[in-house]
């Protein structure tokens, strides 16, 4: 069917007109909208006056997840934190938690999408104190704080319970393998760094970089970019043999449990009352965070001393001076992480960028009316900040360097076998295979 | 004796320093408290702002995408040819599907009388490219724009289509007014 060309209510509707005339009539037609729009909002085309009392509808706009409903998850957070802590350190049942831990894998994780999760809270209070505009919704500062605190008092009972990056990790371990003792101390820096890059992406106004590479949501929502879901099944499949890897070697919210937990009240005990040196827990834990009994001679042996220690106190300030040095040489490199720093980075370099018609950003920036000289000032602006955050982060890395180096020739007496109280992740394992009765 | 006196000064220290954590926990929240808002946070288009790259399409966690064509029937010239529904240069064009601007036919035609049409948005079909609305706001009122449909969204924590948008027209809003729906105006209103 060919469109009919008449219009007996609109005269003047340049479609209608042959070819010459109708670029005539556009322009006349757009100078007088110009004209009139100067001083009142007059349509292109005028809205139409029905002869037949055709009501228009009205655009059809579904409403977001109540805000009750956002609650209610808090709710649910507090109370299966309450519940792991009640289980873990009173029940001190091993099947319980792992029942407490599906529930959290599919409400948490499959159905809430993994996602609101503490985890990422952690950018949400990052920029909230960076960023004058942003204000964090109540809902993720619970997220952020409740297990904290709870960790505080009880230990990670919400890495036991209530985490459910956690929960899809536990119920995969199937032959986990010890790793050496330097292996996992090394591995152990990485959430550090994680934690560092994640609060100076989040504070710049960068990107949430542990919500873009969480492996797991992708499974959760069970759909995702394919290097998302190739990453969070390399996880799962890993994580049958070294145990939780995701928790134990990236996590950063788990370097702020592992302080609180360090010096919680009260921590899940191996024995229930008094340890018999029997060693039948020493191989249940697969997270390797079973601190073994210290034998002095040993010790002494090892030339370990008041002498090493000092030294290592002593380059402390080294390792922080490096750190700074290590970050303000690659907050030009980092900062480019930044879409405006990289556009006007680009812009700079490579000025024929702008004939370049599939560019979009650079296509859309031309249009926008702004000019180059704003782009880059608010680039510098971007870049101080991030020269300031990269010399912080990089000194607190060097401090935690520094600290963990320390803490290698810090002798410990010991005389049980006990959890570690910073790793250890309060998933009750070990206490199914203490002998001793209560 | 002795040993119980370090037991005690190792306690009194484990106590000051969670006292201490305990204390800064406490900072941590009340200053975020000083600017918390008990309302949540959904992601919003501004059609205004909105330059119809055809990211949303793409860029979406979602597929296909939360971002939809929503029609503002009010500000909408229910125009024969529609700058929105038919390729350009519509007047050399039959309603046929070939000369459909969208890809998946998502876009309903009805007529209403002599010589207005209604357009009909159907959500199930748009992907969100945004080529009916890029006509739409070259030809005609601007009457189609894009919209985050929360519906499907899932509220990412950082929406992975703000973080490629060219122009930065996708904000954070308050979930109590999530939605920027064109009203009978084609120019941002001086606020």
């Amino acid at each position: 069917m060919k469109i009919p060309f008449n219009f007996p209510h609109n005269p003047g509707f340049f479609n209608s007109l042959p070819l010459g005339e109708v670029r005539r009539g556009f322009f006349l037609l757009l100078f007088i909208l110009f004209s009139i729009s100067s001083f009142s909002q007059k349509q292109r085309f005028p809205k139409p006056e029905f002869a037949t009392g055709h009501v228009q509808p009205s655009t059809i706009t579904p409403e977001p997840r109540a805000l009750a409903l956002e609650y209610f998850d808090v709710a649910v957070l507090l109370v299966v934190l309450s519940l792991a802590s009640w289980l873990v350190l009173k029940k001190r049942s091993r099947q319980s938690v792992l029942w407490l831990s599906v529930f959290t894998l599919i409400y948490f994780g499959f159905y809430r999408n993994g996602c609101i999760c503490s985890i990422g809270s952690i950018q949400n209070v990052a920029l909230s104190f960076a960023s004058p505009t942003y204000t964090i919704s109540l809902t993720a500062l619970l997220f952020f704080i409740l297990p904290l605190g709870f960790t505080l008092f009880f230990g990670r009972t919400f890495c036991a319970g209530a985490c459910p990056l956690g929960a899809i990790q536990d119920v995969v371990i199937i032959k986990p393998i010890s790793l050496p003792k330097w292996l996992n101390k090394t591995l152990g820096l990485i959430p550090y760094i994680y934690l560092a890059l994640a609060v100076l992406f989040a504070a710049t106004g960068t990107d949430f970089i542990i919500c873009r590479y969480d492996p797991f949501v992708g499974i959760f929502r069970m759909d995702a970019k394919f290097h998302m879901v190739v990453l969070g099944v390399a996880f799962l499949l890993m994580g049958m043999f070294v145990a939780r890897p995701y928790c134990r070697f990236l996590c950063p919210y788990g370097v702020l449990l592992s302080w609180m937990s360090h010096f919680s009240k009260w921590h899940l005990t191996i024995t229930p009352s008094k340890c018999i040196q029997c060693k039948l827990c020493t191989n249940s834990c697969p997270f390797d965070a079973i601190d073994y009994p210290t034998n002095e001679k040993d010790v002494i042996k090892s030339g370990l001393g008041p002498k090493r220690f000092l030294t290592y106190a002593l380059i402390i300030p080294l390792w922080i001076a490096v750190g700074v040095f290590v970050g303000e040489r690659s907050h030009t490199f980092l900062s480019k992480a930044n879409p405006d720093v990289f556009l006007a980075e680009l812009m700079i370099s490579n000025p024929e960028i702008k004939n370049d018609l599939e560019n979009i950003d650079v296509q859309t920036f031309l249009t926008s009316g702004k000019t180059l000289e704003t782009l880059v000032k608010e680039a510098e602006v971007i870049r101080g900040k991030f020269y300031i955050g990269s010399m912080i982060a990089g000194g607190f890395l060097g401090l935690v360097i520094g600290m963990t180096l320390l803490n290698t020739v810090v002798f410990r007496k010991r005389q049980d076998y006990e959890p570690n109280k910073g790793n250890c992740l309060s998933c009750t394992r070990c206490v199914d295979y203490c002998p001793v009765e209560k | 004796m002795e040993n119980k006196k370090t037991q005690n000064r190792r306690k009194f220290i484990q106590n000051g320093i969670r006292a201490s954590l305990l204390l800064s926990l406490g900072t941590i929240s009340v200053a975020a408290l000083r600017k918390v808002t008990t309302d949540d946070y959904v992601w919003q288009i501004d059609p205004f702002v909105c330059t119809q790259c055809g990211r949303c399409a793409t860029d979406c966690v979602m597929k296909p995408s939360a971002v939809k064509c929503v029609h503002a029937f009010a500000l909408c010239g229910y125009c024969d040819l529609c700058g929105g529904y038919l390729k350009p240069d519509a007047n050399q064009r039959t309603t046929a599907a070939e000369n459909q601007l969208c890809p998946t036919a998502a876009i309903e035609r009805r007529f209403i009388e002599e010589p207005y049409f209604e357009y009909h948005i159907k959500e199930d079909l748009c992907i969100g490219c945004g080529k009916c609305v890029k006509g739409c706001t070259s030809f005609g009122n601007g009457s189609m724009h894009l919209q985050i449909i929360h519906s499907i969204c899932v509220n990412c924590n950082e929406c992975s289509i703000a973080r490629v948008c060219p122009s930065n027209a996708i904000k954070r809003v308050k979930a109590s007014e999530a939605y920027l729906v064109k009203g009978d105006f084609s120019k941002k209103p001086e606020a």
